[in-house]
């Protein structure tokens, strides 16, 4: 426990005037499950805090209260798929890459993320083992949203499939299997999540090496039938990459990775998470909506985000490329043609919840509880149960984000609710 | 006695915090006199907790000044277990208002001495200056508090043993699984609550309605423990329609004609 008699005299804040995101105890035939209740929400040290142990344990009460005018309080969103954004690219080798990566972790604040992964696509060795020892895994602050771990978004992936990823550094890790993921990314100290192509050879023992030190693993950028998927999921893959785009469509005798979302042959007490962007270009509606209905509690909303994110409208230059910005979409300057996701999270969130008709609280869980089960952080992050971090987004009814909070301090506020 | 009869649930429920409300402001509870009053659980004062709730939250009601004693609470259920009176008291009322947590006092079922825990409580009545108000409820057996038939007359604060009765009525609360309820508790005792200068008992429904004749109607009898309220000089029963339905014509019409209010 922090603290002990600090922590007794820490200040008690006192959220009032709010409907908070949060379970409901197991009651009588009732399922365990969230619901937006009235509540207030009690926060001290940077934790969610029990008040009625607080009433009667140490007989106090809150030193602040803050009304939330009636706003809805759900956890932070989690963006675990980001590749760059305002003009960063994380996949660039530069010098500091820790100022890339801190301006996106403060700018994404004001789309209610308080935690990412940021994402390197396919790149060469030599960028990998100068920019994965930039990224260390951070808790976030005033500064920014907190760092969990990096997204390595191949190179093991699918050369058919490779969609924008660079051919030329795309490998495989036949010869030498783990040896060759180490040989390639480096130390993996600060990685978190990595997407893979199940059918390349020897992926099992990958597979099987990467779960056994924690990081998560995603099939993705493949062309893997259902059974190869299944079995990767066998030996430890709990995600999906972004459903539908790069894999295989789903087709009735072999729906492929899609498959996953209702095999009868996933480890028994699992089931199988899948990220979606929800940004209304990327997936038909109707494609989220089947995906959503046939397996709600594992759809995970993420951005997907390029670095043109956060820029305004008109013509940008990043890296290589010269991109277009019109509205919430991205182009190859000059072509018709998708330059990725530029919608932030909070976006997301709302066209999820308009395409699909679903309740409320499960279109904040995608964004929050859900990329928090994935990455087995659900005690602390994604969740307002008592213990929890603080970190949290206060929402209109339109979920249009006024406020982010982290570890129950104000780290971004909107133009006009600071009058 | 006073018996106050109100034609739903509702009424009698606004009527008994009206009644607490006034109690309590025409008192002028401050920094060296505080209000002493005495709470009940169970689905029958929810309604009148609301009204309280409502009044503290218009601004026409502080519970700065005003010191809690609770009848009682389950012997070995955990404290944050959802269905302990402690859990009660809070979700229900605690929460809601702006009572100082230090004077709100509710007996410890989980205590390592039990009866240690009851003799406390007892002093810390008395230390506060005796009870001003003691509301309580009646069981369909007549009981108030747990003080379950055959319970002294003159009992104090103990460990009582609930009856099947009791048993039966909070099966409810857990799942309807008779062997989740909770078998003994402790509660305040009959003298404890004749102590108090001044009782209501707030009976509300039908099931409740032959508990209230042989409370009123009948002599004083320790199988039915509300009846010793017949011997305090200022008691009210507050009660719906559906509550006097096995009184006597006679008694209804006595205290409806009543020009007592």
């Amino acid at each position: 426990m922090r603290g002990g008699q600090d922590e007794a005299r820490a200040r008690v804040l006192q959220f009032t005037n709010c409907r908070i995101l949060r379970g409901r105890a197991l009651l009588r035939c009732g399922v365990r499950g969230r619901a937006l209740l009235r509540e207030d929400l009690w926060v001290r040290e940077g934790r969610i805090l029990d008040p009625e142990k607080l009433f009667f344990e140490e007989r106090r009460v809150a030193d602040e209260q803050r009304d939330c005018g009636g706003c809805i309080l759900a956890p932070g969103f989690i963006d675990v798929q980001i590749n760059g954004g305002f003009g960063v690219d994380f996949s660039q080798a530069t010098e500091d890459v820790g100022s890339g990566v801190a301006l996106v972790a403060r700018r994404i604040l004001s789309h209610g993320v308080t935690s990412f992964c940021p994402t390197l696509v396919t790149s060469p060795p030599e960028v990998y083992h100068k920019v994965l020892p930039q990224i260390p895994v951070k808790s976030g602050g005033p500064h920014g949203a907190g760092v969990l771990g990096v997204h390595l978004e191949g190179p093991f992936i699918s050369r058919e499939k490779r969609g924008a990823h660079p051919e030329a550094h795309l490998r495989s890790f036949e010869a030498n299997a783990f040896h060759d993921v180490l040989a390639t990314y480096g130390p993996l100290d600060n990685v978190r999540i990595v997407t893979l192509a199940p059918e390349l050879g020897r992926s099992r023992e990958v597979i099987r090496a990467l779960a056994a030190r924690g990081i998560c693993v995603s099939l993705g950028h493949s062309v893997a039938n259902l059974q190869a998927a299944e079995e990767a999921v066998q030996c430890g893959a709990t995600f999906i990459t972004h459903l539908f785009n790069a894999m295989l469509p789903f087709h009735h005798r072999d729906p492929g990775i899609v498959g996953l979302l209702t095999s009868d042959r996933l480890p028994p007490g699992r089931h199988i998470f899948y990220g979606m962007i929800a940004d209304g270009m990327h997936t038909n509606p109707a494609a989220l909506r089947i995906a959503h209905r046939a397996h709600p509690q594992g759809l995970v909303l993420v951005t997907d985000a390029v670095p043109a994110l956060g820029l305004g409208n008109g013509r940008h230059t990043l890296g290589q490329q010269e991109v277009e910005v019109v509205g919430l979409t991205a182009y190859v300057a000059g072509t018709k043609t998708l330059s990725g996701s530029i919608a932030p999270m909070d976006v997301c969130v709302r066209h999820f919840l308009q395409a699909t008709g679903c309740s409320v609280e499960l279109a904040l869980e995608a964004a929050s509880l859900h990329p928090a089960q994935l990455l087995g952080l659900e005690k602390h992050k994604g969740t307002l149960d008592f213990g929890a971090d603080a970190d949290f987004v206060v929402l209109d009814d339109s979920l249009h984000v006024r406020a982010t909070y982290i570890s129950g301090e104000l780290v971004w506020q909107a133009e006009e609710a600071r009058q | 006695m006073r018996l106050v009869i109100l034609d739903n649930y509702d009424l009698a429920s606004e009527w008994a915090a009206k009644y607490i409300c006034n109690r309590i402001i025409q008192f002028k509870p401050g920094q060296d006199r505080y209000f002493t009053l005495g709470l009940p659980t169970g689905s029958t004062p929810l309604g009148c907790y609301k009204k309280l709730i409502e009044y503290h939250k218009n601004g026409d009601l502080s519970f700065k000044y005003v010191k809690t004693f609770n009848m009682d609470e389950y012997v070995g259920l955990p404290r944050n277990h959802p269905e302990s009176y402690h859990s009660y008291m809070w979700n229900n009322f605690f929460k809601h208002i702006d009572i100082d947590p230090k004077n709100a006092h509710i007996l410890d079922g989980n205590a390592a001495d039990l009866q240690a825990e009851c003799d406390a409580f007892e002093k810390k009545i008395k230390e506060a200056g005796g009870i001003d108000l003691f509301v309580g409820g009646i069981g369909p057996d007549g009981h108030i508090a747990f003080n379950e038939p055959g319970s002294s007359l003159v009992s104090r604060t103990r460990l009582k043993t609930l009856a099947m009765d009791t048993i039966l009525a909070n099966a409810k609360y857990f799942d309807g699984d008779l062997s989740k309820v909770p078998t003994m508790a402790l509660t305040v005792g009959v003298g404890t609550v004749m102590d108090a200068r001044e009782v209501m008992i707030l009976i509300t429904g039908a099931h409740k309605a032959f508990a209230l004749y042989k409370a009123i109607e009948e002599g004083v009898n320790h199988m039915w423990t509300v009846s010793a309220f017949q011997q305090h000089p200022r008691t009210i029963f507050v009660c719906d329609e559906d509550a006097t339905l096995e009184l006597r014509v006679k008694t209804v019409k006595y205290f409806k004609d009543s020009k007592l209010f």
